[in-house]
């Protein structure tokens, strides 16, 4: 069911969370809300669901305003961060209470349970207490009690931030694969990128209680609209070079270095402070646009290798390498940076 | 523990030593009530059951049936728990969860009236009841034991409301539970030890309770066993000590029958239910 959220408007007391925020979000896609600490992820999660009353502003199911409808009524299914399993509870009880509550026929609430612990993989935990889970164990039933009713949405809140990293991967792509067998349309709170690029559709990127960039996730990472979303994409980071504008090259800060400036960017008036983003997979010793520095960190990662070079003017650059390039710390090394790929941004931090 | 290099007898013969004075009182207190001893001897030579004649002789006159009294302590102290532990439970939920007017005004004149020296409210009290004419009924006991332990239960349950988690709540509600719904079947049950140890506790306090039956319903029906046994020893013009060491036993026998069934729960105050 399309989720439609027009100028939402949130407060508690004093402090705006979140302002005019408008955010559509299609039948069958899985959305992904990504953003710093704070920055309103969660608020905007239990409005959606009705736990938070909209101060301002309209929300919508397919065409129906719900608004003002009750979170029994919306038919909405959260998956929390903690999971909120009823602990007096099996998993059974857990799984079927949504239905018990409708008062739905004993036959009907054991098949309905069967077929969704099959489909989350928990058939064989039916009879457990949910302190006898473990962590991966414990979100599938909350995922299961989210979509027995067969909601029409499915919220999730951080959903993986407290498990370990093998299962977070492994989760990862069961939440995508339960999410499209079941074809819901689903909004997923996260502050891990490579779990927003990974598991979603798109990816509504969250800045202070405001959208600022709604992209695919390939297209946000390569086009990304600001400085604030080219640092949240990408792993290891971007790296940023401060300069200012010179002869309508780019004059690195505290150096005569001068780089030319890739074709399509409009640049600003000489003199102007700008930065450019160069992400590690595009400063390569390949490259034709050399610059010059030392190796100041070396991070083996099995497949990869990662180095910072510092430049003279004590910038640092990153770079990730195909294994056994074998550099060592502390070695002169003169790189390139793909040019076409360079990233520029104004001095408020946006694109140029 | 049978670990190697920890010998558990000294302490154990240290505690029994201790202890020893205590447990000949007792022993002595239950011996006495079936026995009679010949003046100047301290050993009983003659096994009676008369010291415990009240149960079934017919009283005289001017007595109360000691039955009657029984029924009146259990009314007393049940009528108290019930009552206490379900205002406690709605009242400790609404200050731990809703967003009430006056909150934290009721918060601070709870735990106000829970430091309060109940004890100073008395003739006030008795005044009152006599005003609206329950002075010397049951009833009037009950409301008046009721109010004073309030604050102390209300207080306890909004603690362990606090500690359920508020997601639970949010889930149920948005499992399509109505706001009753889930205080009744998730977020009671995750305060269930908590609700017992408070019954206990209120039971118990209310079974020994003596200042406030003795001012307020002294005399007559509304007697309970703690004033039974106290105008047992006052009003005798020949005091028979062993029927009141018997009827002392009679009166704290439902108390070790409690703590018997309920010590787990006691105990388990903290262990159970809220984990997970
Ligand atoms: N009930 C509340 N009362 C007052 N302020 C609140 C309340 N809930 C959230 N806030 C504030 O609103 C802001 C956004 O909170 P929110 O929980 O949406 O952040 P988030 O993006 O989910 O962060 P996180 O990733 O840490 O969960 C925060 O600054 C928070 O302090
Ligand atoms: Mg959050």
């Amino acid at each position: 069911m399309r989720i439609s959220i027009e100028n939402f408007t949130k407060s508690f007391g004093d402090t705006t969370v979140i302002e005019d925020m408008s955010l559509e979000i299609g039948d069958g896609e899985m959305l992904a809300l990504l953003g710093p600490s704070g920055c309103g992820k969660s608020t905007t999660l239990f409005a959606i669901c009705g736990i938070h009353r909209m101060n301002a502003g309209r929300l919508l199911f397919g065409d129906a305003d719900v608004t003002e409808v009750s979170s029994q009524k919306r038919n909405v299914g959260v998956v929390f961060q903690n999971y909120a399993l009823y602990p007096h509870m099996n998993v059974y009880e857990n799984i079927a209470f949504p239905l018990k509550v409708r008062k739905e026929s004993r036959a009907e609430v054991d098949r309905k349970v069967q077929e969704i612990a099959d489909l989350v993989h928990i058939g064989e935990l039916l009879q457990r207490r949910p302190v006898q889970l473990s962590g991966g164990q414990q979100q599938r039933v909350a995922l299961a009690r989210a979509l027995i009713r067969k909601p029409d949405i499915l919220l999730l809140d951080e959903p993986l931030a407290n498990l370990d990293a093998k299962l977070r991967l492994e989760m990862r792509s069961e939440i995508r694969r339960i999410q499209l067998a079941t074809g819901i349309t689903a909004v997923l709170v996260t502050h891990d990128q490579v779990e927003a690029m990974s598991m979603c559709d798109r990816i509504a990127i969250m800045d202070k209680g405001r959208i600022v960039q709604l992209s695919t996730p390939k297209d946000m990472y390569e086009n990304p609209s600001s400085a604030f979303v080219a640092g949240f994409l990408g792993n290891p980071p971007i790296a940023f070079l401060e300069g200012t504008v010179a002869d309508g090259g780019f004059r690195l800060a505290n150096s005569r270095v001068t780089l030319p400036v890739p074709s399509g960017i409009e640049l600003p008036g000489d003199g102007a402070p700008i930065r450019f983003g160069v992400r590690p997979e595009f400063f390569q010793p390949g490259n034709p646009l050399k610059v010059s520095g030392k190796v100041s960190f070396v991070e083996i990662q099995g497949r990869e290798e990662l180095y910072d070079v510092t430049l003279e003017n004590g910038a640092v650059l990153r770079s990730i390498q195909a294994q056994s390039a074998g550099f060592r710390l502390g070695e002169d090394v003169s790189w390139g940076i793909a040019q076409d790929k360079v990233l520029a941004f104004g001095p408020d931090g946006n694109r140029l | 523990m049978t670990s190697s290099n920890f010998r558990s007898w000294p302490l154990f013969l240290v505690l029994g030593v201790i202890s020893m004075p205590l447990v000949i009182m007792y022993v002595y207190l239950f011996v006495d009530t079936v026995t009679d001893t010949t003046a100047g001897s301290l050993i009983p030579d003659r096994f009676t059951l008369h010291h415990w004649r009240f149960l079934w002789e017919e009283p005289e006159t001017g007595r109360v049936s000691i039955w009657t009294v029984t029924l009146n302590t259990f009314i007393f102290a049940i009528c108290t728990t019930l009552i206490n532990v379900s205002a406690s439970v709605t009242a400790g939920y609404a200050l731990s969860r809703l967003n009430m007017p006056f909150k934290r005004f009721f918060l601070g004149g709870i735990l106000t009236l829970h430091a309060f020296p109940t004890i100073t409210l008395i003739i006030s009290i008795f005044l009152i009841l006599q005003m609206i004419g329950l002075y010397n009924t049951l009833i009037g006991v009950i409301l008046v034991k009721t109010a004073l332990e309030l604050p102390f239960g209300i207080w306890i349950m909004k603690g362990f409301f606090d500690n359920v988690p508020w997601e639970i709540e949010m889930a149920g509600l948005q499992d399509g539970a109505s706001r009753f719904t889930v205080w009744w079947k998730l977020v009671l049950p995750q305060v269930q030890p908590g609700v017992a140890a408070l019954a206990v506790f209120v039971f118990l306090s209310a079974w020994s309770e003596f200042i406030l039956p003795q001012v307020l319903a002294p005399s007559g029906s509304a007697q309970v066993l703690s004033t039974y046994l106290s105008n047992l020893i006052f009003d005798d013009i020949k005091p028979d000590f062993n029927m009141f060491k018997s009827v002392g036993v009679f009166y704290a026998l439902p108390v070790i029958v409690v703590y018997l069934i309920f010590n787990k729960q006691l105990m388990n105050i903290y262990g159970g239910g809220t984990k997970g």
